[in-house]
């Protein structure tokens, strides 16, 4: 038996059957229903933004590699940039143009991630941070939200329009685009109008639609419902744990009840706040991302509150329509701050770190 | 009975069953034993033989040394072949003293061996034939026993826990003890319990293991003392600090002894060597050891004599099916890489684990995710993410402050780690080199010292030498101002 090379290896000599690419597939997983749901809601533009989306991910994550000299295939295979280039894409109108989703990922990957050291050394969410850069950056095409055009059914663009859309531009933009739901309800109010009105004249809107998915917004954000699904079996299969989602629902559950109660002619309700805008795909997908936010359950919560806390004040009295991004990234930049101060209770000692008297008793 | 939950813990594959259902299979003697003088935490022993000296069973090779020692002695009778620095039993491949012995097949008892009335014994002598019979903690920590009951016996014991979890997966040697010997088992849990005058005792066994708990209740029966309590399973249940948590609900201070809260533990194997030294006045010359792994012919339990060579069980035990990946002295968990199959069984050997290649994971450590799994595992409430990174940067009193002393090494951490990053192997160099900073700090300080002593010697000789020539200046002056005068 050969010995030099194993004598000096610690325990455990066995392993729980994991790995980083076990938990990326599993979150592309879950992202799939409703990325197939958009794809189906809006048709081919959507499918032509998110491949070029994750290629240029990939692209841009080789490209890094490559430079820094870091071992290219276990990083490319892990799946952390392919899921990076879904989310970005996700965050995305449903027809953007060709470049917004390369400059998108392209951000993410290379600034995002990969400046600050690569897989995990990140402080900020990638895919939020290049959202916010095209949104401040091109606020035109970052909010040209265009009405649902399911496949197959008339006024679904077909295959050569849908290129000329994505590669050269919507000809007649004005025609079938709108303000997203969250920003027309925000125009509305400065002018004077009270919610219950500005619902009434929106036409076929229901929390129903926006629980299922047939409204205008950002490509990932549709169904609320398959947005559901997707953190479900996220949480089920153990890769993300309750505390993020259960704070952030909670937290908004309570902030826009209070204020709807207090005045509902001003202030959305709860369900309308968790189900519009990019709630659902945050509270699942964007908050829980490990690498950005806190490692202990009570660093969780305590994020979690931040995030749906600073969104509600965003959409509610900010100057844009949909905070969530703001709101996340200003919670990553306090995450090394919130694992630094709520630590666990060790054992045998008390929350300050001395030994625990004579008794034991925590 | 009330359990209590200890925070994290893991569910690993217990794979257990290739040898639960086994009886403990008697091993012959090997020809040649090789007995370490050190097998337990403290002083080595000091031996008491020479080579050449016919030795029978039991009798004393080696005695102990300093306050916390234990002695060694003579598995069988035989000759003393040799005693001479050999390979250890650990994974670093450095050598200890042992004794060779050259076994003959009688095995004969020594004729002195007598068994004694523990009834008759104060709590002192009691602990004393314990540490005569060279018992140590037998789950693996290797604490002479003697120590432990001494160290309990200024403390005021109320409670006597008997540590039966064995959470680690493969391990079933408590496991087969408790089922074929629980009369023995108990009347040593009834021998402590009387010494250190404690209200009860509880016998904690993880329910994963009905048969023994069965066995174990039945010969409890008749004593109203002694309770057996079926206790969950989860790694590390074992752990002295956690068993002790989980049944009483209290902490272990930090820094400090079960005994500081009323609680002493002492494992089902060392109540069964207790047993055995106190009735039969056998000291500890063999012990039951699980030998299994997926590269073992013929996985079991085997009651193995001190000093035997790993090669010589697995042969025993129908040899190898292929070159084991790893080849361990205890569970997978927390058992150590062993340097050969040379290097002998001990006191503290739980199991001989040769794991296939199949058993071993081999995934590269990639880049941390901080998803936490590593908090959420760890029973201790540390942040084994943030001490492996404070220790990667060299920032030692970092991972200190996130609690690296407070680290039992348990390993749930590295086992749920989806990175695969050897975190445990990272807190043992860090302990390992604090201890190593430590030392050398101490010997700094301890040469400053001497070299400030010597500067100040030097000073006063140097004062006296000067002040003992100004005298002598002042009284030659004296005389001779003297003789001036009387020249006057």
């Amino acid at each position: 038996m050969s010995t030099n090379q194993t004598i000096l290896i610690s325990g455990p000599h066995t392993h729980a059957d994991n790995s980083v690419q076990y938990i990326m597939g599993n979150v592309i997983i879950a992202l799939l229903p409703v990325t197939l749901f958009a794809i189906y809601l809006f048709g081919l533009p959507t499918l032509y933004l998110i491949i070029i989306s994750l290629l240029s991910a990939l692209v841009a994550e080789y490209g890094c590699l490559w430079l820094m000299n870091k071992p290219i295939r276990p990083f490319l295979t892990d799946g952390s940039a392919l899921l990076t280039g879904l989310l970005v894409a996700l965050a995305m109108p449903p027809w953007a143009p060709w470049w917004i989703a390369i400059v998108g990922s392209t951000f993410a990957i290379v600034i995002g991630k990969q400046l600050f050291g690569g897989l995990g050394q990140n402080v900020f969410n990638p895919a939020m941070l290049a959202r916010v850069m095209l949104l401040i950056a091109f606020p035109l095409e970052m909010t040209t939200w265009i009405s649902p055009h399911p496949l197959l059914f008339t006024g679904s663009p077909g295959f050569l329009e849908s290129l000329q859309i994505t590669f050269i531009g919507i000809s007649d933009i004005d025609a079938i685009s709108s303000a997203s739901l969250l920003g027309h309800i925000k125009t509305e109010l400065t002018l004077g109008h009270s919610i219950p009105e500005i619902l009434q004249q929106q036409e076929n809107f229901s929390l129903l639609n926006s629980f299922v998915g047939f409204t205008n917004g950002s490509l990932g954000e549709s169904s609320s419902l398959l947005l559901l699904i997707g953190g479900l079996y996220l949480l089920f299969r153990k890769i993300i744990t309750w505390h993020i989602p259960v704070a952030m629902i909670v937290t908004t559950i309570a902030l826009a009840s209070g204020f709807h109660y207090y005045n509902p002619d001003r202030y959305l309700d709860a369900l309308f706040h968790l189900l519009n805008g990019g709630a659902m795909l945050a509270i699942f997908f964007i908050a829980t991302d490990p690498v950005t936010s806190p490692s202990t359950a009570f660093g969780k919560i305590l994020f979690g509150v931040g995030c749906s806390s600073i969104e509600y004040v965003i959409r509610t009295w900010g100057a844009f329509p949909e905070g969530i991004g703001f709101a996340i990234l200003l919670m990553n930049a306090l995450t090394p701050l919130i694992d630094h101060y709520f630590r666990p209770r060790i054992y045998g000692r008390n929350r300050s770190g001395k030994p625990l008297e004579q008794g034991g008793k925590s | 009975m009330k359990l209590f939950r200890f925070r994290g813990g893991i569910h690993p594959e217990g794979h257990k069953l290739a040898t639960t259902a086994k009886p403990i299979a008697v091993m012959p003697m090997p020809k040649y034993l090789y007995v370490p003088l050190q097998q337990h935490i403290g002083a080595p022993a000091e031996s008491e033989v020479k080579i050449g000296d016919q030795v029978a069973k039991g009798q004393l090779l080696a005695h102990s040394q300093g306050m916390v020692s234990a002695p060694v002695h003579a598995p069988t009778s035989g000759i003393v072949n040799n005693i001479s620095e050999m390979t250890a039993p650990h994974p670093s491949g450095l050598s200890v003293r042992m004794i060779t012995l050259e076994t003959n097949s009688e095995d004969q008892w020594l004729n002195s061996i007598t068994s004694t009335d523990p009834l008759r014994l104060t709590a002192e002598e009691v602990a004393a034939h314990v540490g005569a019979a060279g018992i140590v903690g037998m789950g693996g920590a290797t604490f002479p026993s003697a120590v432990k009951l001494k160290l309990s016996l200024r403390h005021k014991i109320k409670q006597l826990i008997i540590n039966g979890g064995e959470c680690e997966p493969y391990l079933t040697c408590d496991d087969r003890l408790m089922q074929e010997r629980s009369d023995q088992v108990v009347d040593g849990v009834r021998i402590i319990l009387r010494a250190v005058q404690a209200e009860k005792a509880l016998i904690a066994i993880e329910n994963n293991k009905p048969e023994a708990i069965a066995a174990m209740q039945k010969s409890c029966g008749h004593y109203a003392d002694i309770t057996v309590v079926s206790v969950p399973a989860r790694y590390p249940m074992g752990s002295e600090k956690h068993l002790i948590q989980t049944v009483t609900g209290l902490e272990v201070p930090a820094g400090g002894l079960g005994a500081d809260i009323g609680v002493l533990v002492h494992n089902v194997g060392t109540a069964y060597a207790i047993h055995q030294a106190i009735r039969h006045g056998r000291p500890l010359v063999s012990r039951v050891v699980t030998v299994g792994g997926g590269a073992i012919q013929e996985p079991q339990n085997v009651e193995v004599p001190i000093g035997a060579s790993l090669r010589d069980v697995i042969e025993f035990c129908g040899g190898l099916k292929e070159t084991p990946a790893r080849l361990l002295m205890g569970g997978p968990m927390m058992g150590q890489v062993m340097p050969s199959m040379q290097v002998p069984v001990v006191k503290g050997t739980s199991g001989i684990i040769a794991l296939s290649e199949q058993e071993v994971s081999h995934q590269a450590a990639t880049p941390c995710i901080r998803c936490g799994s590593c908090v959420d595992a760890c029973p201790c409430g540390l942040l084994p993410l943030t001490m492996a990174a404070h220790i990667r940067s060299n920032k030692l009193e970092g991972a200190v402050d996130f609690g690296l002393i407070d680290c039992v090494a348990c390993g749930c951490c590295s086992y749920v780690c989806p990175a695969h990053i050897p975190l445990v192997q990272y807190f043992n160099y860090a302990k390992g080199e604090l201890a190593a900073r430590q030392q050398r700090k101490h010997k700094t300080e301890e040469t400053r010292k001497l070299a400030e002593l010597r500067q100040q010697r030097i000073a006063k000789e140097k004062e006296a030498k000067r002040l003992a020539a100004e005298k002598r200046r002042t009284e030659k002056a004296k005389r001779e101002t003297a003789t001036q005068h009387d020249d006057d």
